[in-house]
């Protein structure tokens, strides 16, 4: 497979075709901070906190590395002042949901986030998605989805099969960034209200 | 629902599951809502996952979860209306109804929705109920429509 | 109908047609557009048959339903061929005036004619009307005198011959080099040009390919897409199978919503139709070219307007836009190569390859050719579509052909662009529309949404309000859009609720630069804009709203109250008797005052009082005015002679 070569923080990496700049900084040694990133799954493109900066002189622009494809030549800058202060912005408004996360704090701490900046809405969820897509596309159980769009967007089991398949499995949990809290307490909620159904009249086959 | 009558939908779409917004559509066109067997018939026949069924019955507005109302009012909150005072409108009928929109009162008379733009931008604020357009409205008048219905 | 099979069948099906049809019969069009039918056109055109019928006219007179004419204030719109006699706001008793006088005696009623407001004098055609006197309706023109079911009716008007000479005498280059001359940018939304985009998808390497038709039309304002799809579906099917030819695909789909029923019904026909005579099909016009059309209906998702999310929704998913650096012309529905444009640009092709692209870039500006729709709506006396020569400047769309702003009030801003757009002020009422004009201004041309605001208009409401569609309308996957949003909603509701602080213009700023440059699609990091141009323009009134809690524009809510001028109060106990909420204390000559803690500023009591006494006021910032004294409440009237 041909080489590309490309130059992240003045660094020159030598990458392989179809790679994202998300991979290629690892190969490097670069780190770029992720939170809905997860090698076995699917790029997804959702927190947006692994934005990079791309090309050079007055023709940049803002890209998140996890999906961007490597190019011949590029120019990559994985720190800036602009960014820091997106990523910043990114985990203060996050933090208004998940206070506790550990992986947020550490995070935080990095890039100088004020935790109070929002007001809390401690919904833990940040939406990162991990565990959807780590059940449909690694278990494919679909037992865990999506509902709802914009600010009322959630994550929610599907009782009829998270009955049958969470209490083997979990692989879910430690993905969160939010100390599975959220999962564990959707999951809780969604297997007791679930009950009823049970015994209701059996499905015809 | 009536199984038969879920089938004979899925039917038509030849069973495709790149027609599920469709089938789903005409489920809900049929029977003004999706009860759980709907979905549930439609994951198994089309093959497609509960969880993806639910995603889609939550994040397009057409779809409810829920029963309607004997009469669905439509109040149109497109940029024109709101600029003619649509909010007030729907603040009255919010007050007579006690019910905010995507809601349902607990007699089933009315099933409240907010709208974006029926087109009707020069009769606005336009209020429809049950189809029925009703352009030009202001607080009082909202109130006296609302009366003429059961 | 067999289908026809060759060009040359085509202009022999189009004679034939057009020798039934005599150009000197009456024939009574009338306008059952959304709008038209909402103000009572089906009755019109039960009473029009009838009157017909009992007047013994039956068989002599045509009656022609056609889709909207635009001009939606004075519907429902009659035109009267063939001298062009145009009524307007009828009404069922009008008819049968209408049938003895204009159609049997060839007289015109006065009364139902257009009245000039500036010079008084009625006009009789429609083309006169100052409305549409200054409109380029080249690519509208024809919705007022076509019916859209009838497939006869679009070939009378030269319907498919753009598609027969593009599959008779050219080859499928030669289309796309007319459409790249033609300068054509894209009428949805960002205007990129038509042209770059079937190119790319042309030289895809991929077979299948895949043309679509953007009918989603989200903006909460515009509906000229609807009354295109509703009024001429052929045009915009004529034109996506030009598109088809043009980058070699075989299969397309149109994207409407489904809150349009009338076009999804009329496209749906208009695709049965264009079938059975060979228009679509295998073998077109018996050339060879195959390529078929299906109707997808969009289920309520303003985001699903984005190409990405437009062709997941098509696949049949929740539209969530696609995080590609792919473009959809390259990697599109299926991650086939797809075209897809919106159903004003497909509706330009066939007037293109007509009359050339050439013809074509004379019209309009150096960047953007052609015409545009405009749906001319708000605070406008005139509230309708227009089409226009791109070029003209805002003023013109706004004075001259809407007839300014209605009740004597004052013109604030026009907001252009939707959701995406922004508010231009006043000041630049001078600049002409054109997309990279109306961008540097600080908002879009979008979809071609022109909301006109007066002095009543809260500019800070506005931005709260485009920011509150959004949030609701956003897919909610990314960070910056959906939290972001979340807490600029928060920031500008407090704003207009009189609980502003110090520093929120500065974290509204703050993170509309995060959504603006960090959000996966368009609809993230275009959802500052209004409140950016709002700021730009009206900082004033952010700064009055946080700092002395006033809404200049006495419009929020919370930040108005409502009193009743002594000076003025006639005691005419309108007010005392609507006031839903009892706060009107009040009775036969007494001097009405409004009880401030039960008031609920629902406005009743302002809009009833008769404008003759206008006695309800409104201030904000500032406490009203204390009461009249009880002993100075009752009116002494004096007598009135008899
Ligand atoms: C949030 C969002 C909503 C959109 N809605 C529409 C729409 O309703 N109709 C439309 O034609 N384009 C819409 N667009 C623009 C489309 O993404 C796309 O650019 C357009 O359909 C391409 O066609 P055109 O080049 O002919 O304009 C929207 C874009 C965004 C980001
Ligand atoms: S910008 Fe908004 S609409 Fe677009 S992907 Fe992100 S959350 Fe969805
Ligand atoms: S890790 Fe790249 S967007 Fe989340």
């Amino acid at each position: 497979m041909s080489k590309i070569n490309l130059q992240i923080d003045e660094k020159k990496v030598e990458a392989d075709r179809g790679m994202t700049l998300l991979e290629a900084a690892k190969t490097a040694g670069i780190w770029i901070p992720t939170l809905c990133h997860y090698e076995k799954l699917e790029p997804y493109g959702a927190c947006r906190i692994c934005i990079v900066e791309i090309g050079s002189g007055s023709s940049t622009k803002l890209v998140v590395s996890c999906l961007y494809p490597v190019e011949e030549n590029l120019t990559v800058r994985t720190k800036s002042e602009k960014i820091d202060r997106i990523r910043k912005m990114i985990l203060e408004l996050l933090l208004a949901h998940a206070p506790d996360s550990f992986e947020l704090d550490e995070l935080a701490k990095e890039y100088g986030a004020d935790k109070n900046r929002f007001d809390k809405e401690t919904s833990f969820c940040i939406h990162c998605g991990l565990c959807v897509r780590y059940c449909a596309e690694v278990k494919k159980a679909h037992a865990v989805g999506f509902v709802d769009r914009g600010a009322k967007r959630e994550i929610s089991f599907v009782p009829e099969i998270a009955s049958k398949e969470c209490w083997k499995c979990k692989e879910c949990f430690p993905l969160c960034p939010t100390s599975a809290l959220q999962a564990a307490y959707v999951l809780t909620e969604a297997l007791t209200s679930a009950v009823p159904s049970f015994k209701g009249e059996p499905e015809d086959p | 629902m009536d199984k038969e009558k879920i089938d004979q939908i899925i039917d038509k779409h030849e069973g495709e599951a790149s027609s599920l917004i469709q089938i789903l559509l005409e489920i809900q066109s049929e029977n003004h809502w999706l009860p759980g067997n709907a979905l549930e018939r439609v994951s198994e026949k089309l093959n497609v996952p509960l969880s993806r069924i639910k995603h889609i019955a939550t994040f397009y507005k057409a779809f409810s979860l829920i029963p309607k109302g004997r009469n669905e009012i439509h109040i149109c909150m497109g940029t024109a209306c709101h600029v003619r005072g649509a909010n007030r409108v729907l603040d009255t009928v919010q007050d007579i109804t006690g019910i905010k929109p995507g809601e349902t009162d607990l007699d089933l008379k009315f099933s409240l929705e907010t709208v974006n733009c029926l087109g009707c931008c020069a009769l606005g604020p336009v209020m429809e109920i049950n189809g029925k357009t009703h352009g030009k409205m202001t607080p009082a008048e909202t109130a006296g429509i609302l009366k003429n219905y059961e | 109908m067999s289908r026809i099979n060759s060009p040359s069948e085509l202009e022999e099906l189009r004679k034939s047609i057009l020798s039934e049809r005599d150009p000197d019969k009456p024939c009574i069009t009338l306008c059952t557009g959304s709008a038209c039918h909402a103000s009572g056109s089906e009755g019109v055109a039960d009473a029009i048959e009838e009157e017909i019928n009992k007047q013994g006219l039956s068989g002599k007179v045509d009656i022609r339903k056609t889709g909207c004419h635009g001009f939606c204030e004075r519907g429902p719109i009659i035109v009267n061929h063939p001298d062009e006699t145009t009524y307007l706001q009828i009404e069922p008793d009008d008819i049968p005036e209408i049938v003895s006088m204009t159609i049997k005696e060839k007289k015109v009623v006065d009364r139902l004619l257009y009245t000039d407001p500036s010079t008084n004098e009625n006009i009789i055609h429609e083309s006169e009307i100052p409305f549409y006197k200054y409109q380029e309706r080249l690519v509208f023109g024809s919705n007022g005198s076509i019916d859209p079911k009838s497939i006869e009716d679009y070939l009378a008007i030269g319907g498919y011959s753009a598609l027969s000479k593009v599959l008779s005498q050219m080859t499928d280059l030669e289309v796309l080099e007319e459409i790249k001359k033609s300068n054509l940018r894209g009428r949805g939304g960002g205007g990129f040009p038509a042209g770059r985009k079937w190119e790319g998808s042309r030289n895809a390497p991929e077979k299948v390919k895949y043309v679509i038709v953007n009918a989603d039309e989200g903006d909460p304002g515009a509906y000229m897409d609807r009354a295109l799809l509703e009024g001429n579906p052929h045009l915009i099917l004529e034109g996506l199978i030009i598109g088809a030819y043009a980058i070699g695909a075989r299969e397309g789909y149109i994207y409407v919503r489904q809150e349009y029923p009338l076009a999804v019904e009329n496209i749906t026909l208009a695709i049965k139709k264009a079938q059975e005579f060979g228009f679509l099909g295998e073998s077109i016009l018996g050339t060879g070219f195959d390529f078929i059309v299906k109707v997808h209906q969009g289920a309520g998702a303003f985001v699903c307007g984005e190409s990405s999310a437009l062709m997941t929704a098509l696949e049949g998913r929740a539209g969530e836009p696609r995080p590609k650096y792919i473009r959809s012309n390259i990697k599109g529905l299926w991650n086939k190569p797809s075209v897809l444009n919106n159903v004003e640009t497909w509706a330009n092709v066939p007037l293109i390859i007509n009359r050339g692209a050439q013809w074509f870039s004379e019209i309009g500006t150096e960047g953007s050719k052609g015409t545009k729709i405009f749906s001319l709506v708000g605070k406008i006396t005139n509230t309708g579509l227009v089409e226009v020569p791109m070029g003209m400047t805002l003023r013109d769309i706004i004075y001259k052909i809407g007839g300014g702003i209605p009740d004597g009030k004052k013109f604030k801003a026009v907001q252009t662009g939707g959701p995406s757009g922004g508010c231009i002020p006043e000041e630049q009422l001078d600049l002409q529309v054109g997309f990279d004009e109306l961008t540097k201004a600080g908002s879009m041309m979008g979809s071609g949404g022109m909301i006109v605001m007066d002095e009543d208009t809260c500019m800070v409401d506005v931005a709260r309000y485009f920011i509150e569609f959004l949030t609701d309308e956003s897919c909610g996957k990314c960070v910056p859009c959906r939290e972001g949003m979340r807490q600029m909603l928060k920031i500008l509701t407090n704003i207009t609720k009189g609980m502003g602080q110090e520093g929120d213009i500065e974290l509204l700023e703050e993170l509309s630069e995060v959504l603006g440059v960090a959000s996966l699609c368009a609809l993230g990091r275009t959802a500052p804009n209004p409140f950016l141009s709002t700021l730009k323009y009206f900082r004033d009134e952010y700064e009055a709203h946080i700092n002395e809690k006033k809404c200049p524009a006495l419009s929020c809510k919370e930040l108005i109250s409502y009193y009743i001028d002594p000076e003025k109060c006639n005691a005419c106990m309108i007010c005392f008797k609507k006031c839903p909420s009892y706060a009107i204390d009040g009775g036969k000559n007494r001097i009405h005052v409004i009880d401030q803690e039960k008031c609920t500023k629902c406005e009743t009591c302002f809009e009833v009082c008769p404008s003759r006494f206008g006695a309800v006021k409104k201030v904000s910032g500032e406490p009203v005015p204390p009461s009249v004294p009880e002993e100075k409440r009752t009116i002494i009237r004096k007598s009135k002679k008899k």
